[in-house]
């Protein structure tokens, strides 16, 4: 699915949509009222990032009555990952990347 | 202890008979999941998760199937079938989209321990179902790319 991949990497590029991602990957399964408590903006324009979102498949909804529950869906981030890392780099990857968290601190 | 539910959704070039079919063939599910799914798969039947002709890794109950949309399924730690609080649920939802398939995990219920587990698990084992559906072939080790996971080598 080619223009799926574009989709995603056109949701990616935002800093607002990622910070989404960060805060569902904190906590799963929020309403929407309750992730546009948690940002500088209007409950308008959260709902037209996390529209962006689902197009690309990066967050899933589920309806419990009249809420509409937010998840971060990672398999579109997993397929990336498999397109590019191979096996034998992971670990080699793992290690570099918490040697990049210890001397930023957990920033980012 | 608070449960954790999980949503996985992936979509894939296949109908939803042969997607249902690769979730519950014994051998199709081994091909790209590493274990195989095994059951007659009628409501209130029991199924195992299991490495081909080993002891189950995960046994539970069919509690709803519904050929090819929907299967759901409870996971239960085969030491200790009948500890409720150690019990989770997953539900698969196969959407027809004409053409294409939107399949849809859910895994409800999961204590800490049980999201641990899982993190990780499902985007691989969804990917490698859509590459081996889409492809025929599997990715040679599906936890191969999955950070932490014990399956991982």
């Amino acid at each position: 699915m080619p223009d799926g991949m574009d989709l995603v990497f056109k949701a990616l590029a935002d800093a607002t949509r990622r910070r989404l991602l960060d805060i569902l990957h904190t906590q799963q399964g929020q309403t929407l009222a309750a992730l546009a408590g948690g940002m500088k903006m209007t409950r308008q324009a959260v709902s037209q990032h996390l529209t962006v979102l689902e197009a690309a498949n990066l967050i899933a909804t589920i309806r419990r009555g009249r809420e509409k529950l937010h998840y971060l869906n990672p398999v579109p981030i997993h397929e990336i990952q498999t397109r590019w890392i191979a096996k034998f780099e992971t670990p080699r990857l793992d290690t570099l990347a918490a040697l990049k968290r210890r001397l930023e601190g957990e920033a980012e | 202890m608070s449960k954790h539910t999980y949503v996985y959704v992936t979509y894939i070039l296949a109908t939803p008979e042969k997607v249902w079919e690769a979730i519950t063939d014994a051998q199709i599910s081994a091909s790209y999941w590493q274990r195989e799914n095994v059951s007659d798969w009628k409501v209130g039947s029991s199924w195992e998760h299991r490495l081909p002709g080993k002891s189950p890794d995960i046994v539970g109950t069919v509690l709803e199937s519904d050929r090819p949309r929907r299967l759901v399924t409870s996971w239960a730690d085969p030491g200790d079938p009948s500890n409720a609080a150690k019990t989770s649920r997953v539900a698969m939802d196969i959407e027809d989209l004409s053409g294409k398939v939107r399949l849809t995990v859910t895994h409800t219920d999961l204590d800490d321990q049980g999201l641990r587990d899982i993190s990780g698990g499902w985007p691989a084992v969804l990917s490698n179902l859509k590459t081996l559906l889409e492809t025929g072939r599997t990715l040679p080790d599906p936890y191969g790319a999955v950070e932490g996971h014990p399956e991982a080598k």
